[in-house]
């Protein structure tokens, strides 16, 4: 009993039941919607925002918040698909080595900035995502590199692999969640990523090195924004300088917040996020399919999110409630 | 681990001499030189300002002096940060205690201990058994996997105190831990800290009350301006002496009732409700009456001046300010009625922290200084200005942000703000919690002469001689009832105890 109550006052536990009861609605009216093809649609359409909600989420429990990564992955699947465009020569994959290189190097200027100027994240971050937008249209000329310039071998990751026939993409993006999951959760330094985000005077007195911490939370956000970059020119075979990336903040930053990240900072889980980001796909999946016009599905998706935050939170208080109500009457 | 026994048995712990510290050229410490005894419990005692935290600071290695020498054990040592602190057993406990609410009990207590490299695993299960076994050994009952965010402030402390043993400090600091305890907590605090003296390790105790110095102290130590003023062992100074030492003159009788004439019933509350947390409180307040409200914390005495006020209304029962029933639901309706609230917890309730001082002293009477909607920057000016004088509020400038002033000088500008409402009836939670005893001084004066000009005072305080001095009459709540009116003459320290300790079965009064 006891167990089963920490179980569902655990927030993981509201955004499942939210993404069950979503996918029972949706198959109710359009019975395709659960079948596995389905479940392939859904996989395809979230392991860019899986990676980069991981970053994110990092970088939010650190009590910051990261504006520029969709920028940050337009920059570095530019640079990578103008380097498989002018040096084809070059192996493919080591352009997994430069877009994520190009992103930790981004991801050092924000959080350079951040610390070294004590600047607020969200100003230095809205700053660089027009600035790393800025810089991709210059770099390339403000014009796109076209589907025969990305490696056929890179298109293919995200169609198929031998396991299942399940794209080697949503592989990749699982390792990084596990990853992620072993970074924030068993690792020292992570922990103090946490604490960090908890209580940022008592931090350093407990002589965690802020600054470092810091600009590690930025480093990796933009290592995944960088890796998301490559992933994106492998889905959608081309990179274009105004819509790679356009958008990504707000997706991941809405998956990450459902997915039970204090904006506070301190607390959030790699499993909420997971299942944050489960939820925006399977919405995302069934909008077309409800027969919704791409005009309206914007606005559709917006208010999702703030329903999905409202459902959450007034279970929560009402758990939180009847548990301060089980103490009173022990 | 070094031992505690090395160094002669007469080698103090730490010896400091010559200690000053300057911030911003400002020196706060003077040439402090001091010897901390192993296996001591030693009082600092000083006025806010007096240098006491920053001294202790210094020994943590929060702050670095600006001059002086530290010695620890006979030897030469360097203090640069608290991790070093950390290293050479010494812990300081701040106030409020400095935690990671949203993480573990257990993790707080070895987070940042910096062991094994950042990418080193962490040993969930090895954390967990030893923060038990220190939980144990301390003797309370804490869980440590739960966040720490839930635990009361008594039992963070604790976590503060375990903390320190998980690193077997000698020197532990404790920097006024028990102003935000129960009595009882209080207690157990005293014993677990006699404990770890009589273990041979050395308790730095900083207070304000004198009482508890004298029940826990061996030795006190007493700073005035950034001075030390005295080292003594405690029985060999009277209050009277401790008082004169740190406010540097003799305190006269600082806790009087001025005479008021007392007049009609201002603030009247019949069979007020609140299920399961007050019930059935009447109580009236007169024109120039001073009512205490006593009580253990938890009692609902906080409740209920919040349901007066319309923070969190009653669910049932009358309320009738200066012979008009009213209906108040929010505080907006009680300011406009006349009632004014100083809030208990300062530092969440009362100030606006980053806002200069000016706006908090007028932040409740709009009506003053923009009558039409615009505020009047002269206005605000003058009545700011005209507060600091009559309140002796002491600060830089009207604007400076209200959180860089000491404790009784922010209560202070937030007891300007409600005198700027012109309230007929001023209820006072907890008023001088935290106040060093010279301003505390001032605050009872400035009570007594607000009910002498006529206003309705009702006074919530845990410290019984300031309700045995300042009361008309003591109500005592206890268990979310009133169990005691009890007039000034009959009102003893053992007549509110006795009202206040929950037993079954008692009879509700009419106050």
């Amino acid at each position: 009993m006891n167990i089963l109550r920490n179980v569902f006052l655990r927030r993981e536990a509201g955004i499942a039941v939210m993404i069950v009861l979503f996918c029972l609605c949706v198959g109710a009216v359009k019975p395709r919607f659960l079948t596995l093809d389905e479940l392939r649609i859904i996989l395809l359409l979230t392991p860019l925002i899986l990676i980069g909600a991981m970053g994110q989420m990092l970088v939010i429990v650190a009590r910051n918040v990261d504006l520029s990564i969709g920028s940050m992955q337009g920059f570095a699947a530019m640079v990578t698909a103008m380097m498989f465009k002018f040096h084809p020569e070059i192996p493919w994959f080591l352009g997994f080595i430069v877009a994520i290189g190009v992103g930790v190097a981004l991801g050092f200027v924000n959080g350079a900035l951040i610390t070294l100027f004590r600047l607020p994240a969200i100003i230095v971050t809205l700053g660089t995502l027009n600035l790393y937008r800025g810089l991709t249209f210059i770099i390339s000329d403000a014009k796109q590199i076209d589907r025969q310039y990305v490696p056929s071998a890179l298109k293919s990751m995200s169609n198929t692999s031998p396991i299942f026939d399940i794209p080697w993409i949503i592989f990749m993006a699982l390792g990084v969640t596990l990853l992620t999951y072993a970074f924030a959760n068993h690792s020292r330094v992570g922990r103090q990523v946490f604490a960090l985000g908890s209580n940022p005077t008592a931090a350093p007195l407990r002589g965690i090195r802020v600054t470092a911490v810091t600009l590690m939370v930025f480093m990796i956000s933009g290592a995944l924004a960088g890796l998301s970059g490559i992933m994106y020119a492998s889905r959608w075979g081309f990179v274009n300088p105004s819509n790679t990336g356009f958008g990504f903040e707000f997706q991941v930053i809405a998956a990450v917040v459902i997915g039970g990240v204090s904006i506070n900072g301190g607390v959030g889980s790699v499993l909420g996020v997971f299942l944050g980001v489960m939820l925006l796909g399977c919405v995302s999946a069934a909008l077309p399919l409800l027969g919704i016009a791409g005009a309206s599905q914007s606005a559709i998706y917006g208010a999702v999110i703030v329903i999905a935050l409202l459902i959450d939170r007034s279970v929560r208080l009402r758990g939180v409630a009847s548990l301060a109500a089980l103490r009173a009457r022990a | 681990m070094t031992t505690m026994a090395e160094g002669a048995k007469d080698t103090p712990l730490i010896a400091a001499r010559g200690i000053s510290k300057s911030f911003a050229g400002i020196e706060v410490l003077r040439d402090i030189d001091l010897d901390l005894a192993r296996g001591e419990i030693h009082a600092l005692l000083g006025e806010n300002g007096a240098g006491k935290s920053t001294f202790a600071k210094i020994i943590a290695g929060v702050h670095r002096p600006t001059r002086g020498t530290l010695a620890l054990n006979g030897a030469p040592v360097e203090i640069p940060s608290p991790i070093v602190a950390q290293k050479l057993g010494i812990t300081l406990i701040h106030q409020e205690p400095i935690s990671f609410p949203d993480l573990s009990v257990a993790e707080n207590l070895v987070l940042g201990r910096s062991d094994g490299s950042p990418l080193g695993r962490v040993p969930w299960a090895k954390m967990t058994r030893d923060a038990k076994g220190l939980m144990d050994l301390l003797g309370v009952k804490i869980d440590v996997v739960k966040p720490m965010r839930g635990l009361s402030i008594a039992d963070q402390q604790m976590v503060e105190i375990a903390r320190a043993l998980a690193s077997d400090s000698r020197l532990i600091i404790m920097d006024e831990p028990t102003a935000p305890l129960t009595p009882k907590e209080v207690e157990t605090l005293f014993d677990i800290a006699r404990r770890l003296r009589d273990e041979g390790r050395t308790i730095v105790f900083i207070s304000h009350r004198l009482e508890e110095v004298r029940a826990l102290c061996d030795r006190v130590t007493i700073f005035r301006d950034g001075a030390k003023v005295q080292t003594d062992t405690i029985g060999n100074l009277t209050d009277a002496d401790i008082i004169r030492l740190m406010i540097g003159r003799p305190l006269r009788e600082y806790m009087k009732k001025l005479g008021a004439a007392i007049g009609e019933v201002a603030l009247k509350v019949e069979g007020l409700t609140l299920p399961g947390v007050f019930s059935d409180i009447n109580l009236e307040v007169r024109t120039g009456e001073i009512v205490g409200l006593g009580g253990l914390v938890g009692a609902g005495r906080t409740d209920v001046a919040r349901a007066i006020f319309g923070v969190a209304p009653a669910a049932s029962g009358k309320v009738t300010i200066n012979g008009k029933a009213v209906v108040i639901t929010e505080p907006a309706q009680a300011i406009d009625l006349g009632l004014a609230f100083v809030p208990e917890d300062r530092a969440t309730a009362g100030i606006f922290r980053s806002l200069p001082v000016e706006q908090n002293i007028t932040a409740a009477a709009p009506g003053k200084i923009a009558p039409n909607g615009f505020i009047r920057r002269a206005v605000e000016r003058t009545l700011a200005t005209d507060s600091v004088r009559k309140l002796r509020i002491r600060l830089a400038s009207l604007r400076q942000p209200i959180g860089e002033l000491s404790g009784g000088n922010q209560q202070k500008a937030i007891l300007a703000r409600w005198l700027l409402t012109d309230p007929s009836v001023l209820i006072l939670d907890e008023p001088t919690r935290g106040i060093d005893i010279g301003v505390k001084a001032e605050f009872y004066d400035m009570i007594g002469e607000l009910a002498a000009g006529g206003r309705a005072i009702l006074l919530i305080s845990s410290e019984l001689p300031e309700l045995l001095a300042l009361c008309d009459r003591v109500l005592v709540m206890s268990e979310g009832r009133l169990t005691a009116n009890i007039p000034r003459a009959e009102a003893t320290q053992e007549a509110i105890m006795s009202a206040a300790v929950p037993r079954s079965g008692r009879e509700a009064v009419a106050a």
